[in-house]
């Protein structure tokens, strides 16, 4: 009971004028920062570091965990209107929201993303006032090994899926993988793959420019192709019958929302990983648990709130080990410390008692930014609509527009921005020729972490592989990764075996 | 008040007149401002004891306004800070005025190791030495762990299966060990990361036996109690460590810094240099800066322009020869 009376007090300092004054500013920014494509919420935190100068720490890390939170709601929004990634952690929304939206359900996939983020949001914040300290020991107790295993996890649910072609979804995650060890090597110190001695290629690819490429370019390419000039985008309406079908049908989802807010947030927990990382994994968890799993890909609610609520949960996760272990669990997170530190406050193990006021305060008005957010969200959907109305002779110029400015965004150098172009012209054909993309884009994210962890580990045990089973944790993680990565050999016998079955009746 | 506060930053420099003319020069100078916002890259990865840094110099600098347009950070941290050099070296002919980086002993190291790199840090920038940091051998308090004899025998007994984690390859950390395994005779297995923060995270969670992290990488661990400093790599023990002692002191002539300097691109105009110049010393007198070495005990005077240089070319040929011996180069 402890804990109520801190959150309480958290309250008591979150709804201080000038703090939820904060949170609405934050949300808002973030939000819009969070759509704007390359753009993410590591911008946006950076960019506004120092204007917290002006506000007591408290309130300025109340801001900036709000600008967090907002962008994680606002990403969501260009990936299903524009099919353009607002920003890494929403790759995945793209992989169903886009669908959506050409079918006409755009409303349903922003609602979807809404209240999946709230969900994520809010019950990964119940999870963080209620066990911050015990769940950074776990964090703490996972070592390269389990790492690697989680990352063999990640692969596995994309390669395990029923109704995808397997080859091709290998050769995707080929693909991305070695795409993935382009630069140099942080083990051996060399680069690597400096494709045709280019100098920008002396540097990893950045996996938003191959999101952005894949999604915004080859998308565009894809819509110009099949709508032949018609203006198609969708005729999507709303009205307040059509919001609570919609609602309705997300609240169905709730299953999904609350396995991806856990594995969300525990990921996020985890150093190295991340919101983005989270996502993904999540959406592919859902789609081979869900019953209707073969339509993922195809404009499935579930496929939204997936990686919505993961998202969500993980930002929140990250914030765990930047509070309570002074390491950052996402790239945002390594810039709040950065800032924290500036403040005079050193986040640690010690925080929670030295800083009382500060860690129940942000908690506290983590909720309130998760409850602003939705509302802000659930509100703003007629104006998102109201683009989705343009004509897609207007709109394809947009999209391109912006999927230059954001190539260009996430790291500033024109070769990303060829890259980019590349990537998407290959995309297209590739979508052509009927090959699953997400899976290259997830190998190019979990790679370079999946990479080092195994070499980690195998210089530890001195090349003995068995280190990932004999670990409990890695050991078990390690196990469902292989069965799952063989249950589409366990079908096929299956199948066969009913098909004999029938043949003899 | 104007002049007072000229006289007191000529006071406060250390080199004497050469640096003193550098400062009229830096006056006279003042008139160049960034066209554009300055790109702040850190050789090393988000979270570690340089990221830290630079983002403490960026909102030192914010806070003030001392500067007309931001600096935005970028790491870089791939390939022990290769990455970060060949970025600056590429921008000598493209906009060597409007980038600077963060740097540390990488600085010699890389080059050293990989002169297929062609980069010369001769060539480079010199902006700022802003403190050294400090190195101390860790090691988790549940090893039961209390002084570097107790470390010998425990890490002489597991031979190759004592792990030490560190960042990078063949960087700072690794010379240490290397040191270490030399100096006691032992065989602890070097495992690189990409940053500090996640080295301090592999003994925190007691995945690695021992690490050489600076303090401030440590500095959560440590002050509740996790992990605990042994000895200190420096000339005389850190104040914020009065019961871990020097590796001199033990009998071993051994003392390891680490620079935290600002250098700019190759081939930057002498007129941005000196405005970059003027700026980190203001950052460097400000109380914020004077606060953070304090807290971190961080020593190093102030170095800058033609003294800077010197330094470096001193440190280069150190870690030439400590790299030879280790067969690396």
């Amino acid at each position: 009971m402890e804990i109520l009376q801190h959150l309480f007090d958290g309250f008591l300092i979150a709804f201080q004028p000038l703090n939820i004054g904060l949170v609405v500013l934050g949300v808002i920014v973030g939000l819009f920062i969070g759509a704007m494509p390359g753009l993410g919420s590591v911008n946006g935190v950076a960019i506004l570091v120092p204007m917290t100068f002006l506000v007591p720490p408290t309130s300025a890390i109340i801001f900036l965990a709000a600008i967090y939170y907002g962008a994680m709601y606002g990403g969501a929004i260009s990936s299903i209107m524009l099919g353009i990634p607002g920003a890494s952690t929403a790759v995945a929304t793209t992989f169903d929201g886009r669908p959506l939206a050409l079918k006409g359900l755009a409303d349903k996939a922003l609602v979807a993303a809404a209240v999946a983020s709230f969900f994520g949001g809010t019950l990964s914040v119940i999870l963080f006032t209620g066990f911050a300290p015990p769940l950074a020991a776990v964090a703490l107790s996972f070592g390269d090994q389990e790492i690697f295993a989680l990352m063999l996890l990640a692969f596995a649910t994309f390669v395990g899926l029923s109704g995808d072609d397997i080859p091709k979804t290998i050769f995707s995650i080929a693909i991305g993988l070695v795409l993935s060890t382009v630069g140099f090597d942080i083990i051996s110190g060399e680069p690597r793959l400096v494709l045709f001695e280019i100098s920008g290629f002396l540097s990893q690819i950045n996996f938003l420019v191959l999101a952005i490429g894949i999604y915004g370019i080859g998308e565009m390419l894809w819509t110009i192709e099949v709508s032949r000039g018609n203006s198609m985008m969708s005729k999507a309406v709303i009205t307040v019958d059509r919001m609570l079908a919609n609602m309705k049908e997300v609240m169905g989802t709730w299953k999904i929302a609350t396995t991806s807010s856990l594995l969300g947030y525990f990921v996020g927990i985890l150093p190295a990983a991340g919101a983005t990382p989270g996502s993904l994994m999540a959406y592919g968890v859902a789609k081979m648990t869900h019953k209707n799993g073969e339509n993922f890909g195809k404009g499935e609610v579930a496929g939204v709130v997936a990686p919505e609520a993961a998202n969500n949960a993980a930002s929140t996760g990250s914030m765990l080990p930047m509070l309570t272990l002074g390491i950052p669990g996402s790239p945002t997170t390594a810039i709040l410390l950065g800032a924290m530190v500036i403040w005079g406050i050193t986040p640690g193990p010690t925080l929670f008692i030295d800083e009382p006021e500060l860690v129940w305060g942000l908690t506290a008005s983590l909720y309130v930014a998760n409850f602003f957010a939705l509302l802000a969200n659930i509100f703003l959907i007629p104006v998102f609509l109201w683009v989705l109305r343009m004509p897609f002779t207007i709109l394809a110029p947009v999209i391109f527009a912006l999927s230059i400015i954001g190539g260009y965004a996430a790291t500033q150098r024109l070769h990303d921005v060829w890259l980019m172009l590349v990537f998407g012209v290959v995309g297209y054909l590739l979508r052509k020729l009927d090959y699953p993309l997400a899976p290259a884009v997830l190998a190019i994210v979990l790679g370079p972490i999946a990479e080092q962890k195994l070499r980690q580990s195998l210089i530890i045990s001195d090349g003995d592989l068995t280190t990932f089973v004999t670990r409990p944790i890695s050991g078990t993680i390690t196990v469902i990764a292989i069965f799952l990565i063989l249950m589409p050999v366990f079908k096929m016998i299956r199948d066969r075996l009913r098909r004999g079955t029938d043949s003899a009746a | 008040m104007y002049v007072s506060r000229r006289m007191l930053l000529g006071c406060a420099v250390v080199a004497g007149l050469g640096a003193a003319l550098s400062t009229v020069a830096s006056t006279a100078a003042q008139a160049w401002e960034p066209k554009k916002p300055v790109e702040f890259v850190i050789m090393a990865g988000q979270g570690g004891g340089a990221d830290k840094m630079a983002r403490l110099l960026q909102t030192v600098i914010e806070k003030n306004g001392w500067a007309s347009k931001p600096l935005t950070p970028i790491n870089k941290p791939g390939g022990s800070g290769a990455e970060a050099l060949i970025h600056l070296n590429g921008k000598a002919s493209s906009d060597p005025d409007h980038t600077i980086m963060v740097t540390l002993n990488s600085f010699y190291t890389t080059p050293l190791r990989q002169p297929n790199l062609k980069v010369d840090i001769a060539t480079f920038t010199p902006i700022a030495r802003m403190a050294e940091d400090t190195f101390l051998l860790w090691v988790h308090k549940d090893s039961g762990i209390k002084n570097v004899d107790d470390f010998v025998a425990k890490a002489k007994a597991a031979g190759s299966d004592w792990i030490m984690a560190g960042t990078g390859k063949l960087q700072e950390d690794q010379l240490l060990t290397d040191f270490l395994n030399a100096a006691y005779d032992l065989e602890m297995k070097y495992v690189p990361y990409k940053g500090g923060g996640a080295v301090a995270k592999q003994l925190a969670g007691q995945h690695a036996n021992s690490t050489v992290n600076n303090p401030s990488e440590q500095e959560g661990f440590y002050k509740s109690g996790d992990t605990v400093p042994l000895a200190a790599f420096t000339t005389e023990r850190i104040n914020i460590f009065p019961d871990a002692p020097t590796f001199k002191e033990l009998g071993k002539d051994f003392v390891y810094l680490m620079q935290r300097s600002v250098v700019g691109a190759p081939g930057m105009s002498d007129e941005a240099a000196s405005y970059y110049q003027a700026l980190f010393q203001k950052v460097f007198e400000s109380p914020e800066w004077q606060d953070y070495r304090n807290k971190r005990a961080l020593q190093g005077a102030f170095m800058s322009g033609d003294e800077l240089k010197a330094y470096w070319m001193t440190e280069r040929e150190n870690h030439r020869q400590m790299l030879e011996k280790m067969g690396a180069l």
